[in-house]
This record gives C-alpha cells, sequence and structure tokens, in this order.
C-alpha cells in the first residue's frame, strides 16, 4: 500500500513541477468564423514567430459576443461584425490596439477603414479583416430547369410567394441571422433596412411569414456544403461562403455550378474586425498575430480561400484575377452605392427583432 | 418511514487494532515530511469515514447542484446591462447623503414576461408533448429489447449489455450528426428506399418532428434499457413458466408479470428520458425544423440572441421546477411501494 500511495505522490509532484515548463511557450488563442482562413496562414506564422496558434471557430455573432460579455473568453484574438463590435466596445469588452505593435497597418486600404468608422471612431479597437455582402447563392441548373427566367438577381426570387414556391421542392436555405433577413426585407419594402422602429421591423413579418412555408432550413454554416452538394438550389448567404461553396462543387466535379448574386434592389454590406478582448491572456501575441494578417502577401492566400474582399491595398498583386475581377466580391461602384450598413440594436429593438424572428421561424 | 418496521441498526464496529495505512505510512516517514502530513490525512480520514461517507453526497448536490440553482435562480431577479457581464447585480451599496445603504433590487418582470407573452408556455407544452411522445417510443422499442437480453442465454449477456452501452464511447454529437447523413434527402436511408422500390420519391424526415423522436429514441435508449433489464434479470422466469402453465397467453403472462414486475424500472426508464429529452437543445437544433419549437432552443434565443440572461435564467428556473414534480411523484411512489414491501 504505501508503496502504490508513494508512487502515485511521485507521479503527482512530476506533474505539478512540469506544467510551468509547459506554460512557457507562446500561445495565440484564436476564435474566428467558421470556413474563413487558408489554414496554411497559421501553420507560416507559427514557423516564423513560434508561437503556437490554437484556432476556434464559431458561426454566428451571438455565439461570440455570449463568450465576450462573460469576461474571461481566454481568446486572443476575435472577429465580430461590425454593428456587433460597436457594441462591445460600449461594453468595454475591447482593449485599444497599440499601433507601435502593427507596422503593416500602412498597408490598410484607408476608404474601408473610414467605412467601419461608424461602429468604431478612430479605428481604435478594430481592423478590418473581410468584408462583404448578403445575397442570394444559387444552383444554376436546378433553377433553370423549374423556371427559365427566373430572376435571379432580384431579391423577387426569394421573398415573392409566387415565385419561391417553385423553387421550394429542390431547397431552399436562409440565413438563421435575423438582422441579416430583415434588413433585407425592409430594404425591398422601400423603408430604412437599418430601421430600429419597432412599427417597421414588423413590417417585414408577413413577406417572411409568407415565404416561410418553402424554406427547408434556417441555418448560418451549413448552407456552404448543401448547395455545393446540390442538396439545396438556392440560399440567401454570405458572398464568400457562396464562393467557397462555388470551388467545391466545381472541385467534386458537379453537373452544376453555384452562382452568388447581389440583388439588384441592394444589400446589405458587413465588415468582420480584428479585435483583441480587453483580458486577452498574451495581448503581444496577438498583436503580432494581427500584424501578421495584416501583410498583404498573407491576407490574399486568406482571401484566395475564402473568395471574400479584404481591407489590404496592397493585396490585390498577390490575389487571384478570378477574385480581384469578380464583381461579387469587389462590386463595381454602381453597385456599392446601393449596399447598405446595419448599426448596433439595443435591448428594446433586439428582443422585438428576435421575438419576430422565432415566430417566422416556428411559424405561429 | 413510519410504516415501516422498527430494525434495530446494525452496531458500528470499530476498526480494532488491526494495522492501518497510517502505520504503515509512519514507519516509512518521518511526521514531518510531505508524506507525513499525507499520513495525518490518511489517519483522519480513517477515523472520521463514516461522516464523510454521508457527507460527500450532500457536499456534491451542494457543490454542483445547489450551488449553481442558486446562481441561476439570483440572476433570474436581475436586469440586462450592456456590460461584463451583461447583468446588473442584486445587491448595491447606495450612496446618499453621507449615508450608505444595502439595497436589494429584485426584479420580477421576467417571470412576468413569460406569461405574459403566450410563446414561453407554447414552447413549453410542445416540449413536453415531443418528450411524452418520444418517451412511450423508446419504452416500445427498449421493452421487447430488454425482454430479450434478460431471456438471453448466460454468455451471451454481458456481450448484449456492451452492446447497448457501446455507442456512449462515441461523442453523442456525433453520433446525432450521423443522423443527419442518414436521413437528409440524398441520405443513406432514402438511397436504400428508393433502391429496394419502396418509395419512388426521396422521403423528408429531417427538419422534422419525426426526425426529433428518432433522434431521442436513438440517443436515450440505453436509459431505459439499462434499468428495464436490471428490473428483469431479477425476475424469477417460473413466474411466468407457471402462469403459461395455467393456461394464460404468453402475451397476457408478459403484460400483468413481467411488466408488473419491471414497473419500478419501466418508471425509473421513462423519468431518465422524459426529463432530460424535455430539456433537449442538441437533438432539435441539428435534426429538428425550423417549426420545432422547444423551450431549450427558446432559452437559447434568450440568452445568445437577446443577450437576456436574465430572461433565460427565469425559463431555466420555471422549467426545473415544472421537472421536479415527476420526480417527486415518482419518489412518493417509491416511498409507497417500500412500505408494502416492507410489511410483507
Amino acid at each position: 500500500m504505501a508503496k502504490w500511495v508513494r508512487l502515485l505522490l511521485g507521479l503527482a509532484l512530476v506533474m505539478v513541477l512540469a506544467s510551468p515548463l509547459f506554460a512557457k511557450e507562446q500561445v495565440v488563442r484564436v476564435y474566428n468564423w467558421s470556413d474563413y482562413i487558408d489554414e496554411t496562414v497559421l501553420d507560416d506564422f507559427t514557423r516564423e514567430t513560434g508561437i503556437k496558434v490554437v484556432y476556434d471557430v464559431y458561426d454566428s455573432n451571438e455565439i461570440l459576443e455570449t463568450k465576450l460579455l462573460t469576461g474571461k473568453s481566454g481568446y486572443d484574438v476575435v472577429f465580430p461584425s461590425g454593428n456587433f463590435l460597436s457594441r462591445q466596445i460600449k461594453a468595454g469588452v475591447f482593449q485599444k490596439l497599440d499601433r507601435a505593435q502593427l507596422p503593416n497597418w500602412k498597408n490598410l486600404d484607408p476608404q474601408i477603414m473610414k467605412r467601419v468608422e461608424g461602429y468604431d471612431p478612430g479605428n481604435l479597437y478594430g481592423v478590418v479583416y473581410m468584408w462583404g455582402t448578403t445575397g442570394i447563392a444559387y444552383n444554376d441548373k436546378l433553377v433553370k430547369a423549374r423556371m427559365a427566367d427566373a430572376p435571379v438577381n432580384s431579391w423577387s426570387l426569394v421573398f415573392d410567394p409566387a415565385i419561391i414556391k417553385t423553387f421550394a421542392d429542390c431547397g431552399i436555405f436562409m440565413l438563421d441571422a435575423p438582422d441579416e433577413m430583415v434588413p433585407a426585407v425592409l430594404n425591398i419594402l422601400g423603408e430604412n433596412p437599418d430601421s430600429k422602429d419597432p412599427k417597421v421591423l414588423a413590417k417585414a413579418e408577413p413577406v417572411l411569414m409568407g415565404v416561410r412555408p418553402y424554406v427547408r432550413k434556417f441555418h448560418s454554416s451549413e448552407t456552404i456544403n448543401a448547395i455545393a452538394n446540390g442538396d439545396i438550389c438556392l440560399a440567401v448567404m454570405w458572398s464568400g461562403d457562396a464562393g467557397i461553396a462555388a470551388s467545391r462543387a466545381e472541385e467534386a466535379g458537379k453537373d452544376f455550378k453555384v452562382h452568388f448574386s447581389i440583388p439588384k434592389e441592394g444589400a446589405q454590406m458587413w465588415f468582420d474586425l480584428m479585435a483583441i478582448p480587453k483580458d486577452a491572456p498574451n495581448s503581444q501575441a496577438a498583436h503580432a498575430f494581427i500584424n501578421f494578417l495584416m501583410r498583404p502577401e498573407i491576407i490574399a492566400r486568406a482571401s484566395n480561400v475564402v473568395t471574400y474582399a479584404n481591407a489590404n491595398a496592397a493585396a490585390k498583386p498577390f490575389m487571384n484575377k478570378e477574385i480581384v475581377d469578380n464583381p461579387v466580391v469587389y462590386p463595381p461602384p454602381d453597385v456599392q452605392a446601393k449596399l447598405f450598413v446595419i448599426t448596433p440594436f439595443d435591448q428594446a429593438s433586439q428582443r422585438t427583432l428576435t421575438r419576430l424572428w422565432q415566430k417566422v421561424k416556428s411559424g405561429r | 418511514m413510519s410504516g415501516q418496521p422498527a430494525q434495530t441498526p446494525a452496531p458500528y464496529v470499530s476498526p480494532g487494532p488491526q494495522t492501518t495505512a497510517f502505520e504503515v505510512l509512519e514507519r516509512t516517514t518521518s511526521a514531518f515530511s510531505f508524506y507525513g502530513v499525507l499520513a495525518r490525512f490518511v489517519q483522519w480520514l480513517e477515523r472520521s469515514g463514516r461522516t464523510l461517507v454521508i457527507a460527500l453526497p450532500f457536499l456534491w448536490l451542494g457543490l454542483f447542484f445547489l450551488a449553481p440553482f442558486l446562481i441561476v435562480l439570483k440572476l433570474s431577479f436581475s436586469e440586462t446591462v450592456l456590460a461584463v457581464p451583461p447583468y446588473a447585480p442584486l445587491v448595491a451599496w447606495l450612496e446618499e447623503n453621507g449615508l450608505s445603504y444595502l439595497t436589494v433590487r429584485l426584479n420580477l418582470s421576467n417571470y412576468l414576461l413569460l406569461f405574459e407573452d403566450s410563446l414561453y408556455v407554447r414552447a413549453f407544452l410542445n416540449s413536453l408533448r415531443i418528450s411524452a411522445v418520444a418517451t412511450f417510443l423508446t419504452l416500445c422499442v427498449a421493452l421487447p429489447l430488454a425482454n430479450a437480453m434478460s431471456r438471453a442465454p448466460e454468455r451471451w449477456r454481458a456481450l448484449l449489455l456492451m452492446m447497448v452501452i457501446l455507442p456512449f464511447w462515441t461523442s453523442f454529437l456525433i453520433r446525432v450528426y450521423a443522423w443527419i447523413g442518414i436521413l437528409k434527402p440524398e441520405g443513406i436511408l432514402n438511397a436504400v428506399l428508393i433502391g429496394l422500390g419502396v418509395i419512388s420519391e426521396p422521403l423528408t424526415i429531417l427538419n422534422t418532428d419525426i426526425a426529433v423522436y428518432i433522434g431521442i429514441v436513438y440517443s436515450y435508449l440505453p436509459f431505459m434499457v439499462l434499468p428495464i433489464y436490471a428490473s428483469f434479470e431479477k425476475m424469477d422466469p417460473s413466474l411466468i413458466e407457471a402462469a403459461v402453465d395455467l393456461g394464460s397467453p404468453p402475451i397476457k403472462a408478459f403484460w400483468t408479470i413481467t411488466v408488473r414486475i419491471a414497473l419500478p424500472g419501466i418508471i425509473a426508464g421513462c423519468l431518465l428520458v422524459f426529463i432530460p429529452a424535455a430539456g433537449e437543445f442538441v437533438i432539435p437544433d441539428l435534426l429538428g425544423g425550423s417549426e420545432t419549437l422547444m423551450i431549450g432552443r427558446t432559452l437559447w434565443l434568450e440568452f445568445f440572441n437577446n443577450r437576456d440572461w436574465p430572461l433565460a435564467s427565469a425559463v431555466a428556473i420555471v422549467l426545473l421546477a415544472a421537472l421536479t414534480v415527476p420526480i417527486v411523484l415518482f419518489q412518493r411512489h417509491q416511498a409507497r411501494r417500500g412500505g408494502t414491501d416492507g410489511a410483507s
């Protein structure tokens, strides 16, 4: 008995003594959206700096926000969207970026950084990682087979019950994100898409209720695989996700193509920003990571994989021509003029929005 | 229990003059070394072991049930604010006219809202309905399964039991996710059925309530099978033989004898399935459709989308209160049974 007690104690002692040795290794803990980076970039970062990357993913701003508001999330770098970043800054979640540790700041496109000043005045807390639009992805073969002259460049494709019902049998997904779907509807109704007025928000309800019987699922991350496999033929989704789905379908040798359109009525433009929580365990490593991602040839590799536009003016020469020249990724000025942005919802309007969305999703 | 016959408790037998672990340790180490301290701890353990054995479960319950419950209860009376963490403290010092007051603010509006908006009541009733149907279906699968297992030859039983438990070795999430691959329109099930010529058009099962039922029955089956099997195994098979010899049809013998004897196991199994299924989030989220309204999802929306931790806590408290009722009823039933058993 004494023997094994001693053995166990010895083992425990070794483990206690050994743990500080492990702790000495530099680690940066990154929490990013799913399917949102070229993974080889992470390996290169570790090779160059010796800092290990722990990389976790989420598929909704809400999950990230809950972790941040709980405090002690343990993450060093996070990627909230602009409207969420704005609210989280007010809640005191982030630390100010130290520009001295971010020499690659000079590569950023000043015009895009100016656009996000509405969320983050003075660009004190966030660096734009990628930006994109929320539009419609479609399977060309399945859609054409059901309606030769389908209005693929209009929101009527998914918000007009008479049209969407034609495609109900081949499957339609919509984003499970009320702050994406409701503004899109308000926009085609001629209302201010950024309205927080409960009466205006309520106008979106009948439109969404009218089309919901034809929607197979409201989801934000399963959509890429679903449309790339041909399981569904229409989806309201994010521009870059549609790009990933298109390349996956092509790689798999599918007999159809996935296209994305920014509807002519206008669409939401959004930005995802890199930020550092106030209680980040390793703020220095976080700055190093962000600085690394602001290097033109590195962010270009990420954009090439995720097919989203970045905010790096110097990166374009390193990017695939199909992405730089793609009007869906970098919309021409006339399309850009019709894009709108959304500001954060306060507590009361957020409740109205969630309740409306719950009603839409449950159908009651 | 007053109905129970008086029983003299077994006298506590002290360990006596046998060699204790402490003595072994003391012989090899000095009292002030690391081992010495541990040895004294072991000695204390041996002396107060009885109290510890009783205290440990209470400590466990206090730490992992009562404390979290009180935190959630406290949260449910709070208010949301935009801060880290996103709720206002209940107790605060208020400075006024040079005096400080300890103020306690209880916000009851969260509970009121639960009954003002029909959403929560509907989500709750719907959860109970789905959970009840799923529990019944699980019972229908588990009864014959447990029966067959208990009647299998002795050497097979361990293997059969192993097969019931084995799925637990893989992640619950992955097992539920696998059902997406089976049930989806282009999935394995539809491919097989179309291949056999049973159906010509793929069945829409995924993202419906049926998929949720399948998910719950599959995931919770072992919780139903194990207690029922345990009751069956204890049963004397000659009871059935006697009934059949006396002219009872086997089905009737099964219902009147086997099921009756296994009733405690059946009730335990039903509770083990019903209670977690009512609060289930993963299965309806992955397999259910958008109209599958369950309280677990409602709670999620309050917590994540609305950032309203106090309201989410109020939902959790009401859910807990409502689910405690069947447990209490079951315990009453058990206590009554215990009483009659003791008297016979």
